[in-house]
């Protein structure tokens, strides 16, 4: 396994892979929850278009998004220069501007499974939790969202991996900067790019094989464990 | 205990205009399918919003849209058993018993968790998911939960119409503590006579979104027993009875009205109350001759009032005798071959076993029990 034994440059883009990827998961989370609510639950007008707006980032060439993102979150952008007066919260050639493009390029995934999965929820549950004398927002606390739980889990595993794997919107928003902004797809690029650099570029696929894997086989066993408990009964009602 | 209703609810295909006042314990609302009861305790539930309403309950205005008055649901306390249970599916049986209770203010509760677990019998249930429960005991929870929020009126909507006959009979004994218990009225939603004839104290009469007639049990009967009538099954009649005695030895139980006597099986707590019996037409028969040699232990001869063609095969014959009046369905061709027709003298048979008060296999078990 000697061969298998990754540089510290090479755990550093695989551990900023792991960050960003979690940080654009769980920072979309709320986000994509109340997206899909909105989208599932109510009318209004302009909906489509709004339901078009979130589905972009599938279909535009990522290098797109990622130059949109450098336009409005960049240093000079309308977004980007507000946040980083008020907040100093900087996104540009920055591991955060990496997770904003990957939360971004992975939202409609996540609205998506979310959003199906709240139309399936049987509504005359939550009559009746009303009439228990649940408010609406007690209702969907205790009520909608464990329901939802396991569209909520295959809508995060579908970001993470998305996440994981993004290139092309992070490649042109914050660059490819070792330590900072390289992440897995961005370090393997690199490696790919530079004569000799094949058998790192190897490594650094398996790692990214198994961490992927790692995250489907964790979805599939959340969803099985919760879909026994949610959707075995509904069928059986 | 009073109830106040009035709700104009106008929609392209259906317009539901119905006003009516209980003071009863259990009121039924009762029609055919598709008259509008639903709609209706769905208003007063707070779960529908109608174009009119006016809901007041024991002196607390659920709706008032004249004034822009509106309760939410969940700020009625109304307990809701709905006929399909609608049990949490993610929670288990003891969490959605508490469910409704966790959200009633301290001060408002006044359910006896002990008390209601013990009367449905729920305590082996408690730590099963709903999906590992019967129907009817699905039904018993549902019930359970509304009555633990400590609610100020239930409403019942047909929470026996997808049950079995065993599972009916398993829940209606329940249904008829709670009334009698008569710590909060109930409205009962129901398009089955016998449930009716045997729970209701007050009687709402439904058809096409209005109220045929309303007032209390006593006084709808007859017209309940056409209404069943109409509505094709159920058809039969209706009787107001007493304990007479009991027949210890043979677990029969005599009941009497006016010298008229009719044995049913099993044991039927005395009570001072009247009792109401349903006797289906369909179960009665009939005979020219008086029969002997034969099981049925109630024949009554009487003459034949009216016959009216229920335009099947079938015919319904009303008989008189003593007191009562007795419907039959028999066929056409019976009639034909019998040759009845009114004035004609007939002897009435019912079995024992076909008359339709179902707590009576169930209160020896009770008390029994304790």
């Amino acid at each position: 396994m000697e061969w298998f034994a990754l540089s510290p440059e090479e755990w550093n883009a695989v551990g900023l892979s792991v960050k960003v990827a979690t940080v654009a998961m769980v920072a979309s989370l709320p986000l994509a929850v109340a997206m899909a609510m909105l989208l599932a639950r109510t009318d209004f007008w302009g909906k489509s278009l709004l339901n078009g707006v979130v589905h972009l980032p599938l279909v535009l060439p990522p290098v797109v998004t990622g130059y949109l993102l450098l336009l409005t979150f960049g240093k000079r952008g309308l977004i980007g220069s507000f946040l980083a007066e008020n907040f100093g919260l900087v996104f540009s050639f920055r591991w955060t501007g990496a997770a904003l493009a990957c939360g971004i390029m992975g939202f409609p995934l996540m609205v998506r499974a979310i959003r199906l999965s709240i139309e399936a929820v049987d509504r005359k549950l939550e009559d009746a939790a009303s009439t228990l004398g649940a408010s609406p927002f007690w209702v969907f606390a205790t009520v909608t969202l464990p329901l939802v739980l396991p569209g909520i889990i295959a809508g995060m595993i579908l970001s993470f991996a998305k996440a994981m794997g993004e290139f092309g919107a992070t490649i042109t928003f914050v660059s490819n900067i070792p330590g900072e902004t390289q992440t897995l797809p961005s370090a393997i690029y690199t490696y790919t790019q530079v004569p000799g650099g094949d058998a790192n570029a190897l490594r650094l696929t398996a790692v990214s094989v198994v961490i992927s894997l790692a995250a489907l086989i964790t979805s599939e066993v959340l969803a099985r464990r919760i879909a026994h408990r949610v959707v075995a009964n509904r069928v059986v009602e | 205990m009073t109830l106040s209703v009035t709700i104009r609810h106008a929609r392209p295909s259906f317009d539901l205009d119905v006003a009516f006042e209980s003071t009863g314990r259990l009121t039924a609302l009762f029609g055919p399918s598709g008259c509008g009861k639903t709609t209706t305790i769905n208003v007063i539930a707070g779960l529908l919003r109608p174009t009119l309403a006016k809901v007041t309950v024991n002196g607390t205005v659920f709706a008032d849209t004249a004034r822009g008055d509106w309760l939410q649901a969940h700020q009625r306390r109304v307990g809701y058993v709905f006929q399909d249970a609608r049990l949490l599916p993610h929670l288990t049986v003891r969490q959605n018993l508490r469910y409704g209770q966790w959200f009633t203010p301290p001060a408002l509760r006044y359910a006896d968790e002990a008390a209601i677990v013990a009367m449905l019998d729920l305590s082996a249930l408690l730590q099963r998911r709903p999906e590992q429960l019967s129907g009817g005991e699905k039904q018993r929870i549902a019930i359970g939960r509304a009555l633990l929020q400590s609610p100020r009126l239930l409403l019942m909507d047909e929470p026996l119409a997808s049950l079995d006959e065993a599972r009916k009979q398993e829940i209606l004994p329940y249904i008829e503590r709670l009334r009698d218990e008569g710590q909060i009225p109930i409205i009962y939603v129901s398009h089955a006579v016998d449930e009716v004839a045997r729970l209701a104290t007050d009687v709402v009469l439904m058809a096409k979104g209005r109220v045929v007639e309303a007032g209390t049990v006593q006084n709808i009967m007859p017209t309940l027993a056409a209404a069943g009538d109409e509505l094709g099954h159920d058809a039969g009649t209706l009787l107001k009875m007493r304990v007479a005695r009991h027949d210890t030895e043979n677990d029969l139980t005599i009941l009497a009205s006016n010298g008229d006597e009719l044995r049913i099986a099993g044991h039927l707590a005395s009570t001072s109350d009247d009792i109401r019996i349903h006797i289906r037409a369909a179960d009665v028969m009939l005979a020219t001759a008086k029969p002997i040699g034969l099981s049925a232990l109630n024949i009554f001869d009487g003459v034949v009032e009216t016959m009216t063609n229920t335009g099947g095969p079938s015919v319904d014959v009303m008989i008189r005798s003593g007191s009562m009046n007795i419907a039959a369905r028999i066929t056409r061709f019976s009639a034909k071959r019998l040759a009845i027709t009114p004035g004609k003298r007939v002897y009435a048979i019912i079995k024992a076993m076909s008359v339709r008060h179902p707590s009576a296999p169930q209160n020896r078990k009770t008390e029994a029990a304790g």
